[in-house]
């Protein structure tokens, strides 16, 4: 553990070599003027105070001297510890600043199934816990390099002064140093588990407080805050464990300075009256004794941080040596009009996804069954197709294929004729658009969210909107397009969010566009109206939605009907309804309920 | 919006005395009060153990060396340090003993007021659970109480203790005397000038780094919930542009942060040193006037370190107590939200038994006016209403009847639904079930019988029994599985890996939207109500799937009533009895025969927008 966190402080010394330089300068400034300053009360002890005490008259010059010495040392030693600060502080921030450019670049460069793995909670702690705690330890770096100096310092004066002061000296800085390593190594695992109980306890408030509604129309708000109570009671037991760690050692810490300082009293007092020590000499080691207690704290900080910051960046380096690299080819996916597209018998399964912590590991590698079992169907240009099939299917599966969400296990899938992965990284996304059936918007304005950045003109953005049936509420709002939406959008309904991400993809002309089942939240008579007026404004693109409704499979041309992972009947509307006994029954439900 | 004040000052910028707080604070937890004298009798022996150190180095030299230069006197010196010796060894035990009964105090009354708020906010109506809050409600049973432990803990005990020892130090000083006590306070005053001025500009440097944090942390969880679109649009560049700016700003304002916090600890060292050079000077001058002898000089240089210290220790201890005082006025600002859809307990009624009959009695509804600090959930509770969404519904529904509830988006159904459930409370009029009004029923009895399905059914993270049986927890294997078949999912069940064991994932996230709803209706099922009300609940089922459930729902056997807010209008086709909603207003009610027939009524007009997208293919 101690080897791998110091490779991590060389590693930090190496990226941040000039605010380390910085630091660790200031620190031995620092350092070298705590000792100067125990010096400088000792000798001003012996040569001013003395003197005036015995011979009642005041030596001004040697006064003035000592004055200047005492400011002096005083300005060294501010600048040394500003130096210290400022330099650790350039140095741990930029290293964060750094090292969370490199997470999140590595986050938008590794495939969605990477992401899939991973829960939410974990990744964002990742880019932000786990980067600060990994450079938690750069922060008293510098100061234990001035301790250092400080301690060399002491000894060496020690030594040349006096051998039993000296032997004082030896015995209480080790046994301080050792309880200070120990106080950490005691705090630190149960430190960690406190801080995952805290994870814990918001995890559960976070889980809980969403479901708000539906824990108050089941009525189980009592056993919901019984639930809750568990881990916070479990949080607190941990804390209260921190609290007596932290109550045994603390006073010893405080205490053993002292019990020193009063051993060079008598064993000082002895010596100044058996030999040649003066007043002013013991006076400067009980200072120094002083001074030197609360800086030597921080190496058993530093020790103590070492496992934490070994753990947080075992987490990152995770991240940054991930290899799960999606590659992208060089072919042009350019062309007239929409684009033929073809899946040659397409088999994938859902990786297994992560788990939230503190609750169990899944079981059984339970994604495995579930997915595409060898789906072939194509669609020709221009055509409009839906993707017919029951809940959990694989519709929306194919959906995510489509833009390259994920790549098959086995099998293809054809732009065309190229195969997806042959498609340069930006050709996928200048040809193809897909529109999800929960529509993430940013926290950023209904204009941006409709252009992604991309180059379009006010003019492009309201065309797109009308025809997303986006524009009349659009127009409403406080700032139209200008408006913000809030956090995820939050300030619009389930509908307008769904308009909004229409019009996102139909902005972009695409030669694909796919439509998982985009429209489910909006009002029948808007629906309506978005694809009475996609049917008229006779796009050009390939348009492939995931769909029960008949109002979107009337959009179609082709039907194809997906059962258990596998495309089970393909063909107009009105040839499966006639031949296809599962797909008649899934479609006219509705109607057939009337029946009833 | 002229008229009417809907800007309340912001948490923040709002003045309250934070002394009233901390009172009120106390008074809420009275756990903190238990034991308290005991812990203060040990925290001021602790402290005046800080002034051992410098009276055991005045009496050594003055009186076992003579003051440096007279007769040294072994014996008395060791008695001296012997007994400072003692002392020390006193103080350590006492200051242990004070940090693990404070630990335990606050630690145990922090988990009772964390556990007291979370279950205040689940009681809390859902106008104040409004989804652009919840981050805001969470962060007050964790962050803001978390904010308040590690005060009281650390910053808290070294703010009193500081402030001990300064009172120890001054008063040691004062007894030695009072000239150079004089004259060690004359040196801080500009020192505290100095001081106050960084501080004032590291308060405002702290609060940026806040926000930035809080900027880069939205950025973040966008980039990772919204890693799909990101891909998709293949906006990583641009999003990487905006990531990098958050980043380069938080490092900015921290680094801003840090050269204020350090400047502020070299003029610490600068401070200390002035003092002691005051103190050799005037101490010097007066020792040879005999007015002081040497031993009290030395102790003085050890009292200025004594004194300065905690000085330094408060001015960084004060930013903490601000935010630990903000953290806990939070805290009792959500507990100070009335529940406005509150239990009415013991002297509530339970609603008669028997198959259910609703009654709307001249129900008006308005939401609150939405507030300027959306994000601040008290202040839903001080505004005022907005316009009424809801205008004077009258209306009876007999027993067992399958409602549908129609009507465009803002038209009043969801409103309709959630007053049914009693989620809130009618503006003016009555929602009355078997003739009593819902503000009487208990919520024991009004959640046995009545159970909504939302339109997003959350799930926990557990198996999809677990999630089940959060409808009905004693519900056994066998009963588990009669459900499932009752409503005809076991297809689906047995199409998972491990049927009823299969892990839905952080918010269900496992499992396709279509699924989700499928175990909530589930779950909602087997509560077994007499009313049940679902609010599209079944939006994102194929249509299949969604005439068997609703089929089921309906529980027809059982004389259960269902009222269905209805999406698609599939569902007004099979209902018993159909409500048209429009703009608030209740237009037109009866069976969807009678409602087709009536060609101009709105509900015909809907009907055929509806069809005509399926017109084209029969």
């Amino acid at each position: 553990m101690f080897r791998r966190g110091f490779t991590i402080l060389g590693m930090a010394i190496r990226n941040r070599p000039e605010p380390f330089a910085l630091g660790a300068l200031g620190a031995a400034l620092y350092g070298g003027m705590t000792v100067a300053s125990a010096t400088v009360i000792g000798s001003v002890t012996d040569r001013v105070v003395i003197p005036a005490f015995e011979a009642s008259v005041v030596d001004s010059g040697l006064l003035v001297v000592g004055v200047a010495l005492v400011l002096g040392v005083a300005i060294l030693k501010a600048a040394g510890v500003f130096w210290r600060r400022y330099g650790a502080h350039l140095m741990q921030q930029g290293l964060q600043a750094h090292y969370r450019r490199q997470v999140t670049r590595q986050y938008l460069e590794l495939p969605i199934a990477w992401h899939r793995r991973h829960s939410t909670g974990q990744l964002l702690s990742n880019a932000n816990a786990d980067v600060e705690s990994a450079f938690f330890t750069i922060a008293p770096l510098p100061m234990s390099i001035g301790v250092l100096v400080m301690l060399v310092a002491t000894a060496a004066l020690l030594v040349v002064t006096d051998p039993f002061l000296t032997a004082i000296g030896f015995v209480v800085w080790p046994i301080l140093a050792f309880v200070n390593w120990k106080y950490q190594h005691s705090m630190q695992a149960v430190a960690t588990e406190a801080q995952q109980l805290r994870a814990d306890v918001s995890g559960v408030a976070h889980e809980s407080i969403d479901a708000a509604l539906v824990i108050k129309t089941l009525g189980r708000e009592g056993a919901e805050t019984e639930r809750f109570r568990g881990w916070s009671d479990g949080l607190r037991d941990k804390m209260i464990e921190l609290g007596r760690i932290r109550g045994y050692f603390d006073p010893i810490i405080e205490g053993l300075p002292n019990l020193g300082i009063m051993l060079v009293l008598a064993v000082g007092a002895w010596r100044v009256q058996t030999s040649g020590l003066t007043t002013g000499d013991l006076v400067e080691f009980a200072y120094l004794f002083g001074l030197l207690g609360l800086p030597m704290r921080v190496f058993g900080w530093m020790l103590g941080e070492l496992p934490r910051s070994v753990v947080g960046w075992e987490r990152v380096e995770q991240v940054l040596r991930a290899e799960a690299e999606q590659r992208f080819g060089t072919a042009s996916g350019d062309g007239r009009a929409g684009a033929d597209v073809g899946l040659e018998q397409v088999v994938f399964t859902h990786p297994d996804s992560g788990h939230t912590p503190g609750h169990r590991a899944h079981a059984h590698d339970q994604a495995s069954e579930r997915g595409l079992t060898g789906v072939s169907f194509d669609v020709e240009a221009g055509t409009t197709i839906a993707i017919v099939g029951p809940t959990g299917s694989g519709k929306s599966t194919i959906a995510a294929l489509l833009v390259r969400l994920f790549d098959p296990d086995a099998g293809g899938l054809l732009f065309d004729g190229t195969d997806l992965r042959d498609l340069a990284r930006s050709e996928l996304s200048d040809h193809i658009a897909v529109v999800f059936q929960e529509p993430f918007l940013f926290d950023d304005t209904v204009g941006d969210n409709i252009t992604l950045g991309g180059g379009f003109s006010d003019e492009q953005v309201r065309e797109a909107a009308a025809l997303a049936q986006a524009d009349g509420f659009i127009e409403q709002l406080e700032a139209g397009y200008a408006t913000r939406v809030g956090e995820r959008g939050a300030t619009l309904s389930g509908g307008q969010r769904q308009r909004i991400a229409l019009a996102r993809g139909l902005i972009r002309r695409p030669r694909l566009l796919v439509l998982d089942d985009a429209t489910s939240a909006v009002d029948p008579a808007v629906e309506e109206r978005i694809l009475r007026g996609l049917k008229d404004a006779e796009l050009p693109f390939t348009v492939i939605v995931v769909a029960y409704r008949r109002s979107t499979i009337a959009m179609a041309d082709q039907v194809v009907f997906v059962e258990n992972g596998q495309v089970s009947a393909q063909g107009p509307h009105q040839e499966l309804h006639d031949t296809v006994r599962s797909y008649r029954e899934l479609v006219t439900a509705y109607d057939r309920r009337q029946a009833v | 919006m002229p008229g009417v004040t809907t800007t309340v000052p912001s948490t923040d910028g709002r003045r309250t005395n934070p002394w009233e707080t901390v009172k009120r604070g106390l008074a809420l937890s009275p756990e903190l009060r238990v034991g308290l004298g005991w812990t203060v009798v040990l925290a001021l022996i602790a402290t005046l153990g800080r002034a051992v150190v410098p009276i055991a180095v005045q009496r050594t030299i003055d009186v076992g060396l003579g003051g440096g230069g007279g007769p040294i006197d072994l014996g008395a010196t060791v008695r001296i340090v012997a007994l400072a010796g003692l002392a020390v060894l006193l103080t350590a035990g006492t200051s242990g003993a004070m940090n693990v009964r404070l630990a335990r105090t606050v630690e145990t009354a922090l988990s009772s007021l964390r556990v007291g708020t979370f279950r205040h906010i689940q009681d809390l109506s859902m106008l104040h659970q409004a989804a652009e809050q919840r981050g805001a409600l969470v962060s007050r049973v964790t962050s803001d109480i978390d904010e308040i432990s590690r005060f009281m803990q650390w910053g808290g005990v070294n703010l009193i203790t500081s402030a001990g020892q300064l009172l120890v130090a001054v008063a040691v000083m004062a007894v030695y005397s009072w000239r150079m006590t004089l004259v060690v306070l004359a040196t801080f005053v500009p020192f505290v000038a100095a001081t106050r001025w960084f501080q004032v500009r590291l308060t405002v440097a702290y609060r940026t780094v806040r926000q930035r944090v809080g900027e880069l942390l939205g950025i973040l969880a966008e980039v990772v919930v919204g890693a799909p679109v990101v891909r998709a649009y293949g906006i990583e560049s641009r999003t990487q542009g905006r990531l990098d700016a958050a980043i380069s700003n938080h490092y900015q304002a921290s680094v801003t942060a840090g050269r204020l916090s350090s400047s502020l600890s070299g003029l610490g060292e600068l401070y200390a040193a002035s003092a002691t050079a005051a103190v050799l000077v005037a101490g010097v001058l007066w020792v040879a006037a005999g007015q002081l002898t040497p031993g009290t000089v030395t102790a003085f240089f050890f009292l200025v370190t004594l004194f300065v210290q905690p000085v330094r220790i408060a001015s960084e201890t004060i930013n903490e107590a601000q935010t630990a005082v903000a953290g806990w006025r939070r805290v009792l600002d959500v507990l100070d939200i009335e529940p406005d859809v509150a239990d009415p307990g013991e002297d509530g009624r339970a609603i008669p038994p028997g198959p259910i009959a609703i009654r709307f009695d001249h129900v008006s509804f308005a939401y609150p006016m939405v507030p300027a600090e959306r994000d601040d959930p008290s202040s839903y509770a001080r505004a005022p209403l907005g316009p009424t969404v809801l205008h004077d519904v009258d209306v009876d529904i007999a027993p067992q009847t399958r409602v549908a509830v129609v009507g465009e988006t803002g038209s009043g159904k969801t409103t309709f639904a959630k007053l049914l459930t009693r989620l809130m409370d009618p503006v003016q009029g009555a929602v009355r079930l078997n003739g009593i009004d819902l503000r009487e029923v208990t919520f024991q009895s009004l959640r046995d019988r009545v159970v909504m399905v939302p339109q997003d059914g959350m799930l926990f993270d557990g198996t999809i029994a677990e999630n089940v049986r959060h409808g009905d927890p004693g519900l056994s294997d066998e009963r588990l599985e009669v459900a499932f078949i009752e409503l005809g999912l076991m297809e689906w069940i047995e199409s998972l890996p491990d049927r009823f064991g299969t892990e839905v994932g952080e918010r269900g996230t496992e499992l396709s939207s279509g699924e989700r709803q499928l175990v909530a209706v589930a779950r909602a099922y087997v509560a077994d109500p007499d009313l049940l009300v679902l609010d599209e609940a079944t939006s994102a089922v194929d249509p299949a799937t969604e005439v068997r459930l609703q089929r089921a729902l309906a529980g027809l056997t059982r004389g259960r009533a269902t009222v269905t807010i209805a999406h698609r209008l599939s569902t007004a086709e099979a209902a018993d009895e159909v409500l048209v909603f429009d703009d608030g207003v209740l237009v037109q009610r009866g069976t969807h025969g009678q409602l087709v027939d009536d060609a101009s009524g709105p509900y015909a007009t809907m009907h055929a927008a509806w069809r005509s997208g399926s017109a084209s293919l029969r």
